[in-house]
């Protein structure tokens, strides 16, 4: 008789200064599962695979629809959101039989189990000041027109959820090294090539060249093998590359 | 001394509250539960109305107002809903300027799109993901802020108590870090509770895992009232999930989808038969009930299980590639079908809480120095809300209720720095002495089952169909999860980053909320909105055009009523699909 169950292989750890251990749970099949409502039946099931009662998994999540990219974390060796990871692609894979394996995202501390503290991708948009310094909230007016191309391409680059995945896959970043880290880069050039957003443009070249900027890139190009949303990561660090070059030799002959 | 604010959510509701603050000299702290670009505002798909009349069809905010006035059948007031209206174009034109991507005509100006309940293209949009572009174009601004050190984050934080002096005047607020467990008090000027609405409470909706309404339902315990709580919306196709009923966008309907099950062996297409003029495209409460009847009064849904088909198989495949293309990979994306190929299972799904926190027009509960903005208040939409009204009202609260926080300070003859430390301690004492309740709790009951049964148990009674037996019974049976409550075993040992301690308080939170909702759908015995009683069907106006407002007290929910402002627009019967 085919295993009524599937297994997952989870990797914990109780605090951010215990180490780390594995603990595996036996999930009852039902069809269209996904990996948060599996952590969430450990939640109302809190028992491991040798029967044996334990805290429930801590994991993060919100929005269950990949959009908000709380819920990311290893799956199977891949960054990705948990909510879209569906169990039964799993299985129709490997089988029942082969323990699904889960990880917190390993370039960020671990504060609990599948629990990261990602704040240094936020840095990351900090240090690059990506946002357009508007006046105020107030009412002025009308917005700039804007060609519906490059529009369309910015959309594209806006839909970065800060999901941590690109950074998990990027060799440059990680403890050792001061990289912002991939995420950074298609925020600046959107808010670069904005009707309003260009004004600034050099400010933000000038952030993005300083130390732990663009220069820290390797050009793995794992990132853009693992963006959830398809982002042209590596479109848009093709076009900051030139424009830091162009604004470096502006400086050298003085323009 | 500087005067400060705290704002509790990082929705736009919340961020634009901030954004106001700030731009009035007043510092912020915000208190999140999660990174403030993670709020559920991002969820929102279609997009936001303003009557910018740039299709040449003579729109005009005046229309706006009817329709939103109207939609909410007569139960919003209508002086704040006109200020919304005339509001709007200005506030898109704001996102414009701090770099929204909205979706550009071929000139290069903002397009409009037509949604339900509206004769006239009203909505812009960015792609299909609106809320999360203006979610990000206002948390950058608010990170421009914190790079100035005009406003500090707690992301991670949750919202437990109000702090309120010997004369009932907030002057902070206590909250709880979700990693180390620390409890902490914050001193604050204005408390801006900003919070989003309720769905955890009904077990799964469309909303995000943070909507459990428990904030509001703290600060109707400490003496806000809270309003309209019965009016709930359902989406009428919600994709089932096993962790959340995920949204299918009505243009799937709009574009030809029929919706059937099988009757006497064959496809019944219900809608089509129950109501011929309309058809598919019925009214989204309309099909919510023609769909809940189908289902669990005849027992017909598909496998026996509450759904039936939402069927576009019958389509051109490349037609549906184009005009649907990015909804139907999310079917896919989390369903795994292809809804090309095969009819996509749906059912209603609880959606959007109309009702909320009791405010003033300035967004001042009653309580002194706590405001509220967003769908965790009550003001905007009466008894059922316009589509893309929602963004809407989050982001035009926060342009009220920001100011008017500001403006409240500045009153203010004594700032919370100079409150003595003994309030706060006394605060601080009680929450740290419940958390070490909850931590001991030793009885049987799995808190997330005893969640899951309390979901059902709404969803079947408070939801689309109401009868006041079964919400009598429900009452009945709340006040007995309440009971089992004090028997739950505190299944995670752990010291640091016990998400289920703070489950178990949000639990009990959401439990009294689920009274107020409950009992306020009791006491009303009309029809009206989203608020379906079929033993009252008509809505009766000379009864309950009224505001439900809920007190707590010992002994459960008092309620009262309240007038509703009709000074601009006379009630006139919401019809589906007739003339206006």
């Amino acid at each position: 008789m085919e295993q009524e169950y599937f297994i997952l292989n989870i990797r914990r750890q109780n605090d951010p200064h215990s180490s780390s251990y594995w603990e595996e749970f036996h999930i009852p099949y039902k069809p269209n599962m996904n990996v948060i409502s599996s952590l969430m039946y450990i939640q109302k099931h809190p028992v491991n695979a040798e029967g044996k009662r334990v805290n429930p998994v801590v994991f993060e999540c919100n929005c269950y629809e990949e959009v908000c990219g709380a819920c990311t974390m290893v799956i199977n060796g891949r960054p990705r959101q948990a909510c879209s990871a569906l169990i039964d692609k799993f299985i129709d894979k490997e089988g029942i039989e082969k323990p699904i394996i889960i990880e917190p995202l390993s370039k960020f501390p671990t504060v609990r189990d599948l629990m990261v503290d990602r704040k240094k991708l936020f840095d990351g948009l900090k240090k690059a000041k990506t946002w357009i310094p508007v006046d105020g909230s107030f009412a002025l007016g009308r917005g700039p027109r804007y060609d519906e191309k490059k529009r369309a391409y910015s959309y594209l680059l806006s839909r970065c959820m800060t999901c941590g995945c690109c950074a998990e896959a990027c060799p440059n970043f990680n403890e050792k090294s001061d990289f912002i880290g991939p995420h950074v880069f298609p925020q600046v050039q959107r808010l670069n090539i904005n009707p309003l957003g260009e004004m600034q443009k050099d400010e933000r070249l000038k952030a993005i060249m300083a130390h732990g900027g663009i220069q820290g890139c390797g050009n793995a190009q794992n990132c853009a093998k693992v963006c959830p949303m398809h982002i042209p990561i590596l479109k848009s660090l093709a076009e900051l590359n030139f424009d830091v070059n162009i604004y470096a030799l502006k400086k050298i002959i003085k323009w | 001394m500087t005067p400060k604010a705290i704002v509790i959510g990082g929705g736009l509701a919340g961020l634009m509250s901030v954004i106001k603050l700030v731009e009035n000299n007043i510092d912020v702290d915000i208190i999140s539960l999660v990174p403030v670009k993670r709020s559920h505002s991002v969820c929102a798909q279609g997009g936001i109305n303003a009557a910018l009349d740039t299709k040449g069809e003579g729109d005009s905010v005046e229309e706006h107002f009817y329709d939103t006035i109207y939609g909410g059948d007569f139960l919003a007031n209508q002086m704040p809903v006109k200020g919304m209206v005339e509001a709007a174009p200005e506030l898109i034109y704001m996102f414009d300027r701090m770099g929204t991507p909205f979706t550009r005509t071929s000139e290069g100006i903002l397009d409009l799109r037509r949604f339900g309940g509206t004769k006239k293209k009203r909505t812009v949009f960015a792609g299909a993901t609106t809320g999360q572009q203006l979610e990000y174009a206002l948390d950058e601004q608010v990170r421009r802020y914190e790079d100035e050190g005009k406003v500090h984050k707690f992301e991670g934080w949750e919202f437990l108590k109000a702090v309120l002096d010997d004369r009932g005047i907030c002057r902070g607020c206590i909250a709880q870090n979700l990693a180390t467990m620390e409890i902490k008090a914050f001193r604050g000027d204005a408390l801006l509770l900003c919070t989003g609405g309720a769905g955890v409470i009904y077990g799964k909706s469309t909303n995000s895992s943070i909507n459990t309404g428990s904030a509001a339902s703290i600060i109707y315990q400490q003496g806000a009232a809270y309003a309209n709580g019965e009016f709930v919306q359902i989406h009428p196709t919600a994709m089932l999930g096993d962790d959340k009923t995920r949204l299918m966008s009505e243009s799937a309907r709009g574009e030809g989808g029929r919706v059937w099950t099988y009757k006497d062996g064959k496809p019944w297409y219900f809608l089509e038969e129950m109501y011929p003029n309309y058809g598919n495209l019925v009214p989204r409460d309309i099909a919510s009930r023609a769909i809940h009847k189908v289902c669990v009064d005849m027992g017909l849904g598909i496998d026996g299980e509450k759904q039936v088909y939402l069927d576009l198989t019958h389509l051109d495949k490349d037609f549906l590639e184009q005009r649907l293309g990015g909804i139907l990979e999310i079917y896919e994306k989390f369903h795994g079908d292809d809804p090309k190929k095969v009819p996509m299972k749906i059912y209603p799904g609880i959606h959007y809480f109309m009702g909320g926190i009791h405010v003033n027009w300035e967004h001042m509960t009653c309580l002194t120095g706590v405001f509220a903005a967003g769908e965790c208040d009550y003001m905007y939409h009466g008894a059922n809300r316009l589509g893309a009204n929602s963004l809407l009202s989050a982001v035009y609260s926060g342009t009220v209720c920001g100011p008017a926080a500001a403006r409240y300070i500045q009153s203010l003859d004594k700032l919370s720095e100079e409150e003595s430390e003994t309030l706060f301690e006394k605060y601080l004492r009680e929450e740290r002495a419940y958390d070490d309740e909850i931590r001991m709790m030793d009885g049987d009951e799995n808190p997330y089952l005893l969640h899951q049964e309390m979901g059902q148990l709404m969803t079947a009674n408070v939801g689309i169909v109401r009868y006041n037996s079964k919400l009598e019974k429900t009452d009945i049976e709340l006040q007995n999860y309440l009971e089992r409550w004090h028997h739950i075993n505190m299944i995670d040992q752990g010291s640091y980053s016990n998400q289920t301690v703070m489950f178990v308080k949000q639990l009990k939170n959401m439990m009294e909320l689920a009274r107020v909702i409950t009992l306020g759908a009791l006491r009303r015995n009309e029809s009206r909105g989203a608020h379906y009683k079929p033993d009252f069907p008509d809505r009766l106006d000379d009864e309950y055009l009224k505001t439900t407002k809920a007190f707590k007290t010992e002994d459960g929910p008092r309620f009262e009523w309240e007038e509703v402002d009709t000074s601009l627009l006379e009630p006139v019967q919401r019809t589906y699909g007739g003339k206006k």
